[in-house]
């Protein structure tokens, strides 16, 4: 086992050693390669990379006038149906999961909607945030990524870990951050891992199992949040201003909305989603 | 004997064309992070019950490139040791060489996350090297060595040649296609976008619409060379056999091409149709060499006069 642990660590050395590698020319001229010579662009979920990592000597937050926004998400029509997922590619993930499997795409409940990441897209440019030294962590387990949709702070280390008694790789497909493509073949194995931009939203999937994803906000502020079962929200501790709001689904899009928040004052705000027109019918 | 062996060796070639088309069909190509190792184990030791899901296909791929590699090695030195044309020991070795940089390509497209540049090139290696084998298994038959049926045609040379390049070239578009991924970027067949031309544009549409114009233009230089021959050297088995097969296989070709497109790239189907494309390739190229063959041969023996010549004078000197 402990022959094995070296082996990986060795492998992610390697790696890491090659993204160094890349950064520094090979992946420039590669990329540059790429673009004269094929159909580069197309649909990307990034909406919002722009911002620097951090806000650098901005004004501190006064809790003492800060108040919350909350509210839910909804969503008009009838909700797709989720894509099946037949697990068979793997005996393991078969086993850990006896029921039919589907894609958690639309996870709708009386017109409410979960898995929207609800977070403040701008208004904080003059306000500076500490990084949280609490690990975020996404789980692998089940053959599924726990949690499906979430989000840290630029900087906040993401702990990555396979609970599962089968070989994952976790691939980040970010476009302002360094792409990564880890390979976790032992059960209880961790990886640390760092962005560096602000960016909505990083992809992950596995290449082993085609059917795991997952989607991570990465901001340079605390105040975002997921639609839980209700398709409720909450962000809490925003100082005074007028802010731009967004909910983001993975396959509904992105919607914004205004809001002005007074000192100590408290906002519901609702989101909705029109359903795809072929599953309203 | 050596040209049996050659056989098996492009034989095998086949194998592994349909095991990294696979890859690509399944999107597997970074199910395994790591490159020479696998998920940290050495290659070849890498326990099969961990061959799930994607690594299947990759880790698959990348023994069958090894094993393909070690037959490119012994192909290599057999022709070194046991054929006297010294050009086609050196033919040997450009396999070998051809085969080590497609292993490196491809390492280096898993450790880049498939960049397109990379993987059309390691895509369009792989031609190369099927051309390789399928051209040294040529050089090694009975026939090619009797000069049996040699046929002097200035034209059918200049067809057949045409002909290779631009199914060369449609494949080299058809792996810009499927490493950008831009092979549903027109979903309906035969038509696009419900018309005869897209009624809008952008780089994957073009692409796509380059692999669509690019097979009619195969089908047509394939039509005209085997067409040639049928008429024209009906008497040359040699040629005629090889025209029959590029016309069907053109027609399976198009065929596969259009299936792909109507089952949303079926993974075999998918497959089956990069693998068709190199069996299209290798075949032209049976008949381009052997189009060639009578300018082939001059050449090797005023190579082989000069080279003696050369050789002589060398001893001479010593003396």
């Amino acid at each position: 086992m402990k022959g094995l642990l070296a082996r990986q660590i060795y492998a992610h050395f390697q790696q890491e050693k090659f993204m160094r590698l890349r950064d520094g020319w090979v992946y420039p001229l590669g990329l540059a390669c790429a673009i004269s010579l094929s159909a580069c662009g197309g649909g990307s979920s990034s909406s919002d990379s722009s911002a620097p990592a951090s806000s650098g000597g901005g004004q501190k937050v006064d809790p003492a006038t800060t108040g919350d926004v909350k509210g839910t998400v909804s969503l008009e029509g009838t909700a797709p149906r989720n894509e099946p997922i037949r697990m068979n590619a793997d005996p393991v993930c078969l086993k850990e999961n006896k029921e039919p499997q589907s894609q958690e795409t639309f996870m709708a409940a009386d017109g409410k909607l979960a898995n929207v990441f609800v977070y403040v897209k701008d208004g904080l440019s003059s306000y500076s945030f500490d990084t949280p030294t609490t690990p975020a962590t996404i789980d692998q387990k089940q053959c599924r990524y726990h949690p499906h949709v979430f989000g840290l702070q630029v900087g906040q280390p993401l702990v990555i870990l396979n609970s599962d008694p089968t070989l994952h790789n976790i691939h980040a497909l970010p476009k302002a951050n360094s792409e990564f493509n880890t390979g976790q073949p032992i059960q209880g194995m961790k990886t640390n891992h760092t962005f560096t931009k602000r960016e909505v939203m990083v992809p992950f999937k596995c290449d082993v199992h085609g059917w795991m994803n997952a989607y991570l906000g990465v901001l340079d502020h605390p105040y975002f949040a997921v639609t839980d079962a209700s398709g409720t929200f909450e962000l809490k501790g925003l100082p005074p201003g007028t802010y731009t709001i967004e909910a983001w689904h993975e396959k509904l899009g992105a919607t914004t909305q205004s809001v002005t928040l007074g000192a100590k004052e408290s906002k519901d705000v609702a989101f909705a989603f029109k359903a795809p027109a072929a599953a309203t019918n | 004997m050596l040209h049996r062996y050659a056989q098996f060796v492009a034989g095998c070639t086949v194998l592994l064309l349909l095991a990294g088309s696979l890859v690509t069909s399944t999107d597997s190509g970074l199910a395994v992070p790591d490159w020479p190792t696998t998920y940290g184990w050495n290659m070849f030791t890498f326990p099969p019950a961990k061959w799930v899901g994607g690594i299947l296909y990759e880790h698959g791929h990348r023994l069958i490139a090894s094993g393909v590699g070690v037959l490119t090695i012994a192909l290599a030195a057999w022709l070194w040791v046991a054929d006297e044309r010294r050009w086609l020991k050196w033919l040997g070795v450009a396999a070998l060489a051809a085969v080590v940089l497609q292993g490196v390509l491809g390492g280096l497209t898993v450790l880049f996350f498939l960049p397109p540049a990379i993987s059309t090139a390691h895509a369009s290696l792989a031609e190369v090297f099927f051309c390789l084998t399928i051209s040294i298994a040529l050089f090694t038959s009975p026939g090619w060595r009797r000069q049996e049926g040699v046929v002097v045609d200035s034209r059918l040379t200049r067809f057949a040649t045409v002909t290779t390049a631009v199914i060369y070239l449609q494949i080299l578009i058809g792996a810009a296609m499927r490493h950008t991924d831009a092979g549903l970027a027109i979903p309906d067949f035969p038509l696009m976008f419900g018309g005869v031309i897209p009624d809008h544009w952008d780089p994957k549409i073009a692409v796509h619409f380059a692999h669509r114009v690019g097979a009619l233009v195969v089908v047509l230089a394939s039509a005209l060379t085997s067409g040639y021959i049928s008429t024209h050297h009906a008497g040359a088995r040699r040629l005629t056999r090889p025209a029959a097969v590029l016309g069907a296989l053109v027609i399976i070709q198009v065929a596969l091409g259009a299936t792909t497109i109507l089952s949303s790239r079926n993974v075999w189907i998918n497959s089956l149709h990069v693998v068709c494309g190199a069996l299209v390739l290798a075949t032209s190229i049976v008949i381009t060499l052997r189009s060639w063959q009578a300018v082939l041969d001059r050449a090797a023996r005023a190579l082989s006069v000069q080279m003696g010549e050369r050789a002589r004078s060398k001893r001479g000197a010593v003396a």
